[in-house]
């Protein structure tokens, strides 16, 4: 599974771009199944670095989404409130919120394409 | 990302039905349900997903691996009073190859479990049962029949039990039998040839608010896996698909059928379960009926209710039911997305007082109290062929 290399991701399945745009990998669409919600913040709220910044539910679950680094959100893709759907369809495409990060160093931190791809392959061996 | 709640329990020993390679090789996600690794939904690679799956049986045809459940045999002379007095509906009306839907109750008139009750022969039963309750059961079954002149046997290891659901589902299974399925009526079984197997018992009964057929095959692998893909290969010109644990909750929620550990169980009794019409109080003395005589003078506390998000949100099984002004009165026993209805369904437990229809309720989600409305139930019924 190829993962964007233009972007960043977490453990939690998060991707962000250096902009700072999130959304969450086409692995984690794929283990929550048809997503039927999705909840998200308005513009102006502070997220915090592994803290949780809305909600994603599946026909099955109920998934918290955690914020990949600290920012301020500028952008949200009202879309996905009328079509969720969209997540399953095109995870890497269909984003989430945009964020004005506030350490633009903290990002680099974050997993690259190769290192993600490569704790989902370990993660699915268990 | 993390899975914060999801609508299944988690077990400490894991089973396998006989079909559980079938399933992974397959590719379907498996989850544990009441300690078995069951498949929860199969992969969108295939064209299937819990949407997809759900669909499929209300529209054409699915198929589900219900192994899990279980199968407790009473057989003798005194059979039938075994029946009537461990169950709750009236097994005098039942026919040679007639089903029923009942439940065995405890003493204080709550749920053991709930089961379907087969009558196969002049002096010979089957109950099916569920998974998580197969052992608790099948021990209460045995204890409280020895008084009677009938064997008691677990033949839940015996059967692989494939569930051939939807309006199609006869046409599928047609292929595979000599049988006349036609004349099968719903909630009667019959036996058959069935890919290449004597003397197949097929009930058409289900856990889906669909036409459909259950049927039970010996449960060694390769049969079991050969039987599948037979079932599979027939369905294909219907466009049936393998359906998962997922749909099967979807399905049934929205036909309000209940789960055990959901809707009823050991501290819910009957009257609060709304499940009357099954429970027949004028039939000789059956374990549980004192504690409903008295219940029903008293009063229920609490009923079951089906309701619909009025406001952006979905009710989860859990999540607590407040009134107006914010106050507790109740909780959601299972809430979903409901896919064929397109609407996001739950049933709760409310205080009568609070129960009609057009009530207005919230259900707290996340901390917040979400509107929801009680509407009539089934929230699905399929339409009868004439």
């Amino acid at each position: 599974m190829p993962y964007p290399t233009d972007r960043r991701y977490t453990k939690e399945h998060e991707w962000i771009t250096a902009d700072g745009t999130i959304g969450i990998t086409t692995h984690a669409q794929d283990s929550l199944g048809d997503i039927v919600f999705v909840e998200l913040p308005k513009v102006g709220a502070e997220i915090t670095t592994g803290k949780p910044f809305g909600t994603v539910e599946s026909v099955k679950a109920v998934s918290d989404l955690y914020a990949p680094v600290s920012g301020t959100v500028t952008g949200v893709n009202e879309a996905l409130a009328t079509a969720p759907e969209q997540v399953n369809k095109d995870a890497h495409g269909a984003w989430m919120i945009k964020i004005n990060v506030k350490d633009p160093a903290e990002v680099g931190t974050l997993l690259s394409s190769a290192d993600y791809d490569k704790f989902v392959s370990e993660e699915a061996g268990h | 990302m993390s899975v914060v709640e999801a609508n299944s329990v988690v077990p400490n020993v894991v089973r396998k039905t006989a079909l559980n390679a079938v399933h992974r090789q397959m590719g379907a996600k498996m989850v544990d349900f009441n300690g078995w690794d069951m498949p929860v939904e199969y992969p969108a690679s295939i064209g299937c997903g819990i949407v997809n799956e759900h669909m499929a049986v209300r529209t054409g045809v699915g198929i589900f691996d219900v192994s899990h459940m279980g199968d407790i045999r009473l057989a003798g002379r005194e059979a039938l009073a075994a029946v009537q007095h461990i169950s709750m509906n009236d097994a005098s009306r039942l026919a040679i190859g007639q089903a029923q839907y009942s439940a065995l109750l405890y003493p204080q008139g709550t749920f053991v479990d709930d089961v379907i009750v087969h009558r196969l022969g002049e002096d010979e039963y089957l109950l099916v049962i569920n998974a998580g309750t197969r052992e608790k059961d099948f021990s209460w079954v045995r204890d409280n029949t020895r008084q009677f002149d009938c064997v008691v046997e677990n033949l839940s290891d015996d059967f692989t039990q494939i569930a051939i659901q939807g309006p199609r589902g006869v046409d599928v299974l047609q292929k595979l039998t000599d049988a006349n399925l036609k004349a099968v009526k719903f909630y009667w079984v019959t036996r058959g040839s069935l890919c290449g197997l004597k003397n197949i018992l097929m009930g058409r009964t289900g856990y889906t608010a669909e036409d459909g057929f259950e049927i039970y095959i010996p449960s060694d692998e390769e049969t079991s896996a050969r039987v599948w893909y037979e079932i599979l290969d027939a369905g294909k010109q219907f466009g049936a698909v393998p359906c998962g644990l997922g749909a099967r909750n979807t399905l049934r929620l929205e036909g309000k059928l209940p789960l055990y550990g959901h809707e009823i169980s050991d501290t819910i009794d009957v009257w609060e379960a709304g499940l009357d019409r099954f429970c027949k109080m004028d039939k000789p003395n059956f374990i549980g009926r004192a504690a409903l005589e008295k219940a029903k003078a008293a009063g229920v506390k609490r009923t079951l209710v089906g309701l619909e998000m009025v406001d952006r949100g979905i009710a989860r099984d859990g999540y607590r039911i407040l009134d107006e002004k914010g106050r507790e009165i109740g909780y959601v026993t299972s809430g979903s997305p409901a896919p064929f209805l397109k609407k996001n369904i739950a049933l709760a437990y409310v205080p009568p007082e609070q129960a009609a229809v057009g009530t207005t309720v919230k259900v707290e989600i996340r901390g917040q109290g979400v509107k929801a409305q009680v509407v009539p139930t089934p929230f699905y019924k399929r339409q009868k062929k004439s």
